[in-house]
C-alpha cells in the first residue's frame, strides 16, 4: 500500500517549508486550544490537515425522516459522487470490520464519519451500535457524525455517551417560509407534516440541538447548501446566528442540481452557484465566523483523502479476505501520524515567522490552480486531477480559496452521453485561473490551456504548495504582468475565483 | 386489509421499526409486508407509518385496490410530466 505521507520528507528542507506560507487564512488561528487540539488532525476541520490526513464514511444509515429538494434516494448512479449517494449498505458489524480494514492499510485515516446515506440519527440503533463497537475496538479513531437536526436533540445524551466530539448539522434556513422551499416534509410524532409547519418543526429542532451540543462542549460545524434566489442572501444571518449559538465552523456548499438526480431542484431547473457567487457568500460570511472552503461533499461511503475515493478497494467482499491485527496497525498508525503532525507543527511555526509583506508596492492579486494528491505539495500530472485546489496569491500572502471538480459530480465522462470531451470540461472548471501548477502535463492540454489563457507550469513538482505559489507570483511581477491596477480591477479578480 | 411494498422501494429502511404490528421484515429484492399482520395502523395511529415515511412515490400500494398511498408529485413535489421530461432527455442522449 502506498504511503503518500512518508515520501515527502525531502520537501521540509526546501524554501520556507512551510504549508501555510504567508498564509492569510489559516483557519485555526483564531480557536481556543482545546478545539485545534480536537481538530488539528480532522481533514474535515483543518484546511491544512486535509493534505494530510484521510477520512472515511460508512453506509449504515439508510433511513430519512425528512425530505430535502435536493436529495433523490432513488437513483444511485456509480459514477455520481454526491451526498446521500452509496453503493453497499453495511450492517454495524460489517461497518466496523471494514473501518478497521482502512485503518490498517491507510494510516492516515484518522475520522470515521457516519453521514447516511439518510440520516444518521433516524437510524439510532445502527449508527449507535457502529459507535460502540468502534470506540471499544478503534479507540485510536475519530467518530463524527452528520445530521439535518430532527433527530438531534433526543439524540445528545447518546453521542455524549460514545464519545462523539464533532457534530455536524446541516443548517440551510431559520426561517420556516423560506424551510418550506427545501424541505417539502417533515415526519414527525408518527405523522409526515409537509409545508411551513413541517419546516418550522425542523428548525426549532436544528436550533434546540445546537445550542444542547454546544453546552456540552461537543464540537458542531453548521454545514449550508448555497441555493441562488432561495436561501443565498439569508445565508449570512445563518452563519451570524450559529457562530453566536456556539457552531465553531460554518461550511457554505454548492447546491448540486442536475436533471439526471432526478431531485427536485436537479428537474425544476433551479442552479447552482457559480464558484464566484460562491466565494462571494463565503467571504461575506467570513467576516462573523471561520469558514470552510475545503469540503468535497463526499459521498456517504467515501474512502481516502478528500477528493480522492478509495472505496472500490475496501468493498465487502474484498474486507472478508483481509486479515487484520488491529493492535500492530494501531502502533504503525501512531508513528505515521506523529509524522504527520510534527511536519504540520513545522509549517504552521514557519508560517507564523514569515513577515506578511515583502512587496514594494501594489499588485493585483492572481488566481492560481495547483494539482496535488496529498501530502502539501504540488505531485499531480495534469492528466490525472480529478480535481484542482484553487488559491489567491497577493502582497497579503498565499490563501486558499477553494476547490474546482474537473468531472462536475460525474466520473461518467464521455460513456454518459456528453459531447464535451474531459479536457474542454476541465479546462472550463478553471475559469479566472491565469495559472496551473500540477507536477507534469502532456503536450495537447498545454497548448489547450494556453489558447484559453491559462499558463501551465511543470516546474514546482514535489514542492510545497504556498511556497511555489509565492515563487510564481513574483515572477508574474518580475516580469510586469501584474502591474497598472486600479482598485476596481483588483476587486473584480477577487470576486472572480 | 393490508398495505404493500411494490419493486420501487429503494430498501431505506426508515419504515421498518415504526410498524406496530411487526409487519414489515427485509426481503430479497425490497422490504416486504406480511398481509396477515398488517392493520394499517387502524388503532395504533392516525396514519399507516410505512406510508406516511416512505420517501418513495408509489412504492407502498392498498393491498386491494393497488392504488399508491403516496401517488406521483405527493412528496417530492415535482409535477409528474416534469419527471417524465427529465427521463424522455436522458435517455434520448
Amino acid at each position: 500500500m502506498e504511503l503518500s505521507v512518508l515520501g515527502q520528507e525531502e520537501s521540509i528542507d526546501k524554501g520556507c517549508s512551510s504549508g501555510s506560507c504567508g498564509s492569510t487564512d489559516d483557519q485555526l488561528s483564531h480557536l481556543s486550544d482545546e478545539i485545534r487540539e480536537k481538530v488539528h488532525n480532522h481533514p474535515c476541520y483543518s484546511e491544512d490537515a486535509h493534505h494530510y490526513f484521510a477520512r472515511m464514511h460508512v453506509a449504515v444509515a439508510p433511513a430519512c425522516n425528512i425530505q430535502c429538494h435536493y436529495c433523490n434516494r432513488k437513483y444511485d448512479c456509480s459514477n455520481e459522487s454526491r451526498p446521500g449517494v452509496v453503493s453497499e449498505l453495511l450492517t454495524p458489524d460489517q461497518a466496523v470490520k471494514k473501518t478497521m480494514a482502512v485503518a490498517a492499510n491507510i494510516p492516515q485515516m484518522t475520522v470515521l464519519g457516519i453521514a447516511g446515506p439518510g440520516d444518521p440519527l433516524a437510524n439510532p440503533e445502527r449508527t449507535f451500535e457502529t459507535f460502540r463497537q468502534l470506540s471499544e475496538k478503534a479507540p485510536d479513531i475519530k467518530l463524527c457524525v452528520s445530521t439535518n437536526g430532527l433527530a438531534l436533540p433526543e439524540s445528545v445524551e447518546e453521542l455524549a455517551k460514545h464519545n462523539i466530539d464533532h457534530v455536524t448539522i446541516t443548517i440551510n434556513t431559520l426561517d420556516p417560509e423560506v424551510g418550506a422551499k427545501i424541505y417539502p416534509w417533515v415526519f414527525w410524532n408518527n405523522r409526515r407534516i409537509k409545508g411551513v409547519k413541517g419546516a418550522k418543526i425542523l428548525i426549532e429542532q436544528q436550533q434546540k440541538g445546537l445550542e444542547m451540543l454546544a453546552s456540552r462542549g461537543i464540537l458542531v460545524k453548521v454545514n449550508s447548501v448555497m441555493i441562488p434566489g432561495v436561501n443565498d442572501e439569508h445565508l449570512k444571518e445563518v452563519s451570524r446566528v450559529v457562530k453566536a449559538k456556539g457552531a465553531f465552523l460554518h461550511n457554505v456548499m454548492p447546491l448540486i442540481a442536475e436533471a439526471e438526480h432526478g431531485t427536485f431542484f436537479g428537474v425544476m431547473g433551479q442552479r447552482g452557484p457559480s464558484s464566484k457567487e460562491l466565494q462571494a457568500l463565503q467571504d461575506a460570511c467570513a467576516g462573523d465566523m471561520n469558514m470552510m472552503r475545503h469540503c468535497r461533499q463526499c459521498r456517504a461511503d467515501a474512502v481516502g483523502l478528500l477528493g480522492e475515493d478509495r472505496g472500490d478497494e475496501f468493498t465487502m467482499d474484498k474486507i472478508e479476505e483481509m486479515e487484520i491485527d488491529y493492535g500492530a496497525a494501531m502502533e504503525k498508525r501512531k508513528v505515521i501520524h506523529q509524522a504527520i503532525a510534527e511536519e504540520l507543527s513545522v509549517k504552521r511555526n514557519d508560517s507564523s515567522d514569515e513577515p506578511t509583506s515583502i512587496f514594494d508596492k501594489a499588485y493585483r492579486p492572481v488566481l492560481m490552480a495547483v494539482a496535488t494528491s496529498g501530502g502539501g505539495v504540488i505531485n499531480q500530472h495534469f492528466g490525472h486531477a480529478k480535481e484542482f485546489l484553487v488559491y489567491e496569491a497577493s502582497t497579503d500572502g498565499v490563501r486558499f480559496i477553494g476547490h474546482r471538480k474537473t468531472d462536475l459530480y460525474c466520473g461518467g465522462g464521455d460513456t454518459c452521453g456528453d459531447g464535451d470531451s474531459v479536457l474542454d470540461q476541465t479546462i472550463r472548471s478553471l475559469e479566472g485561473c491565469e495559472t496551473v501548477l500540477c507536477s507534469k502535463i502532456g503536450y495537447e492540454p498545454w497548448e489547450m490551456l494556453e489558447d484559453a489563457g491559462i499558463l501551465p507550469n511543470g516546474e514546482h513538482a514535489m514542492e510545497p504548495i504556498e511556497d511555489a505559489i509565492m515563487e510564481v507570483y513574483k515572477e508574474m511581477i518580475a516580469e510586469g504582468k501584474l502591474e497598472e491596477t486600479s482598485e476596481l480591477e483588483t476587486e473584480e479578480v477577487r470576486a472572480s475565483a | 386489509m393490508s398495505l404493500e411494498i411494490v419493486d420501487s422501494c429503494v430498501s431505506c429502511h426508515a419504515c421498518l421499526p415504526l410498524c406496530p404490528s411487526g409487519a414489515i421484515s427485509v426481503g430479497d429484492k425490497h422490504l416486504m409486508i406480511n398481509k396477515k399482520k398488517c392493520t394499517e395502523c387502524e388503532g395504533d395511529y392516525a396514519d399507516s407509518q410505512c406510508a406516511a415515511i416512505c420517501p418513495i412515490e408509489g412504492a407502498i400500494v392498498d393491498g386491494v385496490t393497488g392504488m399508491a398511498c403516496n401517488p406521483p408529485g405527493s412528496l417530492t413535489g415535482i409535477p409528474p410530466h416534469k419527471i417524465e421530461e427529465a427521463m424522455q432527455e436522458m435517455q434520448a442522449r
